[in-house]
């Protein structure tokens, strides 16, 4: 509790006792003096800033409605309802306070990921504590443990591990090595490590992501707009019907003490707090939860729209798929798997393409390239040289063909690479893009929502692409389409819609930027950083992982009905206490409760926000 | 251009739906958002006058709600 919620507690204590004292037989004027002494004890902050905002031409101002409803009921005899009153109000207010500075800190919290000072390396190797502002690029900084990474960098010396938690919600540590990039936001856990900073402050990743978080609270909800202009007319609707009710009953015959009390019963419930706090605190419980996860939500209204996808279309490389190529299968003719692949990863040795790489990557050891003499690159096929003194073709179906040997085609699906030894066929490996480890449970958890359609796009060949989309079980697949062909097809998917059901597009980024923008929501893989897919998107997955859609998407329809409660019950308690009230059924208790009440508990349901739906 | 300001002591939600609807309105102001959660308030204005359109928001919040400040650096 800050300072100021301790004060308001100390007086709603005293003017409490004070007021119960006055339910003891005290003779006139005592009881009298007791309640105006509790009155002004618990009330006299709300009479001063009524007097002072009336001054200022704010009529509407819930102070001086707050007050007029309780100075009218004193007036009117009624003491004791006067005083609690105003102390039911405070109690509220005291009550709405804590909580919302409660769940604003536990949301603060999630965004804790600002590095207060980097560790400047100097010439000498001095060390020198400075504001992450000031560091340039170029410049080295010294990351120890426990210490928060505060700029974008590559990693001089040093080895360490790092917990990305903060950016992408991944519990595992990440383990990184000399000349590994690192990312501001991250905390290095174990070893001390020399960065070289890459970007400035501004544009680092951890300041890009808290803009990011900040700014979200202008992209409005359609829920909250509908908020903000109710609550315009909400509160001078509510006071001019007082105004008539006791004017127009006493005329029409009915008794002018009881029609004011009345009256004085609406301006209590008058204040629109409940819904003005609870619709925004929801959205932003929303997209602090998300973060929590690694996924950066821009805006409530990204939110709102993504409670109500029913079509998800995917981009397959880099989204579906890891994007780097693998060895995923080595069938040998005659020798062994790893005599193949050590022959073909020894003829590659010198080659830089993608599958030579892999190639490599998948024998694993220091290869000395020595072995290899007599290469030849042939374009187009492949390539033939001396491994160990014996004659080596390493390539695809046509380099095969042309020097007379006997292949057989594979039936995996990928890049077939056919190895022959001394003239005779010894194998082939297969390459090919791996599927990311959780994305038939991204297919089938969003089915499991009830998301009616499942697309993929890809710029593939028609095999691979269909080969993909049958394992991960997607409803459709679109291949071998040029990035403006994705487009049209995204349009036409588009046109496809019914009713409020919104399209998502899910991709890297990296080309795909136009259909980001035009589909309904833009989801994008973020690669701990990328710029561009940070810029293009609504909604920014940090860690790459496609399942996280379905979990945004729980998010989104759990604040959905957050928000759809809290309405709810704010008007729906709002309107039968104003009904009850003309009737003259509502004590102002009651008034009190459908004002600070219904705002404290639309705050606590609100928060429940922030918790992260568990979705199997 | 676009500034991001602290406000102080901004107690209730009402007011800052209020702040924003009279910062919104006055002449200059291409687009504000007054949050009651995080406590700041993003403005957008002509740069020529991004000062005295500044002025002239403090006053406006200072009409609505006279205890809240707005810390500017």
């Amino acid at each position: 509790m800050s300072r100021k919620q301790k004060k308001m507690l100390v007086r709603i204590l005293i003017s409490a006792a004070l007021w119960i004292a006055c339910y003891f037989p005290i003779p006139q004027p005592g009881s009298l003096v007791l309640y105006l002494i509790s009155y002004a004890v618990i009330g006299w902050d709300v009479l001063w800033k009524a007097i002072r905002n009336i001054l200022r031409g704010q009529v509407f101002d819930e102070n001086f409605l707050m007050a007029l409803a309780t100075v009218g009921a004193m007036g009117s005899g009624e003491f004791g309802e006067g005083v609690a009153v105003m102390l039911f109000y405070q109690t509220g207010e005291l009550f709405q306070s804590y909580a919302v500075g409660r769940s604003r800190k536990s949301i603060a919290e999630l965004m804790d990921i600002r590095p207060d000072y980097a560790n400047l390396e100097k010439d000498e190797g001095a060390l020198e504590q400075v504001s992450p502002e000031e560091v340039q690029i170029g410049q080295t900084i010294v990351v120890k443990p426990g210490e928060r990474v505060p700029l974008d960098g590559v990693i001089l010396s040093g080895e360490s591990s790092l917990d990305t938690k903060a950016l992408s919600g991944e519990s595992m540590p990440r383990s990184v090595l000399p000349g590994d990039d690192v990312v501001s936001g991250c905390v290095n856990l174990t070893g001390l490590l020399r960065v070289q900073v890459t970007r400035p402050f501004g544009e680092s990743t951890v300041n890009k992501i808290l803009e990011l978080v900040e700014n979200s609270s202008s992209k409005k909800a359609r829920a909250e707009n509908f908020i903000s202009k109710f609550a315009r007319y909400y509160t001078p609707a509510v006071v001019i019907a007082a105004v008539l009710m006791c004017v127009m009953a006493p005329l029409l015959g009915g008794d002018f003490s009881e029609w004011f009390h009345r009256a004085l019963t609406f301006l209590v419930i008058s204040c629109p707090c409940a819904l003005v706090i609870s619709i925004p605190l929801s959205f932003f419980g929303g997209i602090g939860g998300a973060s929590k996860c690694g996924i950066l939500v821009k805006g409530g209204n990204y939110l709102e729209a993504l409670a109500d996808v029913d079509r998800v279309v995917f981009d397959k490389t880099g989204t579906l798929t890891r994007g780097v190529f693998n060895v995923t299968a080595i069938h040998p003719d005659e020798i062994s798997e790893s005599r193949l692949l050590e022959i073909a990863a020894v003829a590659e040795s010198y080659s830089d393409h993608p599958i030579a790489r892999s190639l490599r990557e998948a024998y694993g050891v220091p290869i000395d390239a020595s072995r290899l003499s007599g290469l030849k690159e042939l374009s187009g096929r492949g390539l033939s040289g001396l491994v160990d003194g014996q004659a080596v073709l390493v390539g695809n179906d046509r380099l095969m063909e042309e020097n007379g040997i006997h292949w057989h085609p594979c039936h995996h699906v990928g890049t077939t690479v056919h190895v022959a030894l001394e003239g005779r066929y010894v194998g082939h490996i297969v390459i090919s893009d791996e599927i990311k480890p959780d994305a038939v449970q991204a297919i089938s958890r969003l089915k499991a929502m009830g998301i009616r359609k499942t697309v993929m796009l890809t710029g593939d060949a028609k095999a691979t692409g269909e080969d993909v989309a049958k394992r991960l079980g997607l409803d459709e697949v679109y291949t071998q389409l040029l990035p403006a062909d994705k487009v049209n097809r995204v349009e036409a998917l588009l046109s496809e819609g019914v009713g409020r059901g919104k399209l998502a597009f899910v991709g890297d980024g990296i080309n795909d930027a136009p259909v980001l923008s035009r589909s309904d929501i833009g989801i994008a893989m973020g690669g701990m950083g990328s710029d561009a897919a940070i810029e293009a998107a609504d909604v920014v997955l940090m860690d790459d992982q496609p399942s996280k859609i379905a979990t945004a998407i729980a998010i989104a329809r759990k604040t959905r009905r957050i928000v759809y409660e809290n309405i709810v019950f704010a008007l729906g308690v709002k309107a039968v206490v104003l009904i009850l009230g003309a009737m003259g059924m509502a004590s102002m208790w009651a008034a009190v409760f459908a004002d600070v009440g219904v705002s404290f508990i639309a705050i606590l349901n609100a928060t429940r926000a922030l918790k992260v739906p568990q979705t199997k | 251009m676009k500034k991001v300001f602290q406000l102080v002591d901004l107690d209730c939600a009402n007011c800052a739906r209020k702040m924003e609807e009279a910062i919104a309105r006055l002449d200059g102001v291409e687009q504000v958002s007054v949050n009651f959660l995080t406590q700041k308030m993003t403005l957008t204005a002509d740069d020529a006058r991004f000062d005295s359109i500044l002025k002239q928001a403090v006053k406006a919040c200072k009409k609505v709600e006279p205890d809240c400040e707005i810390i500017l650096k």
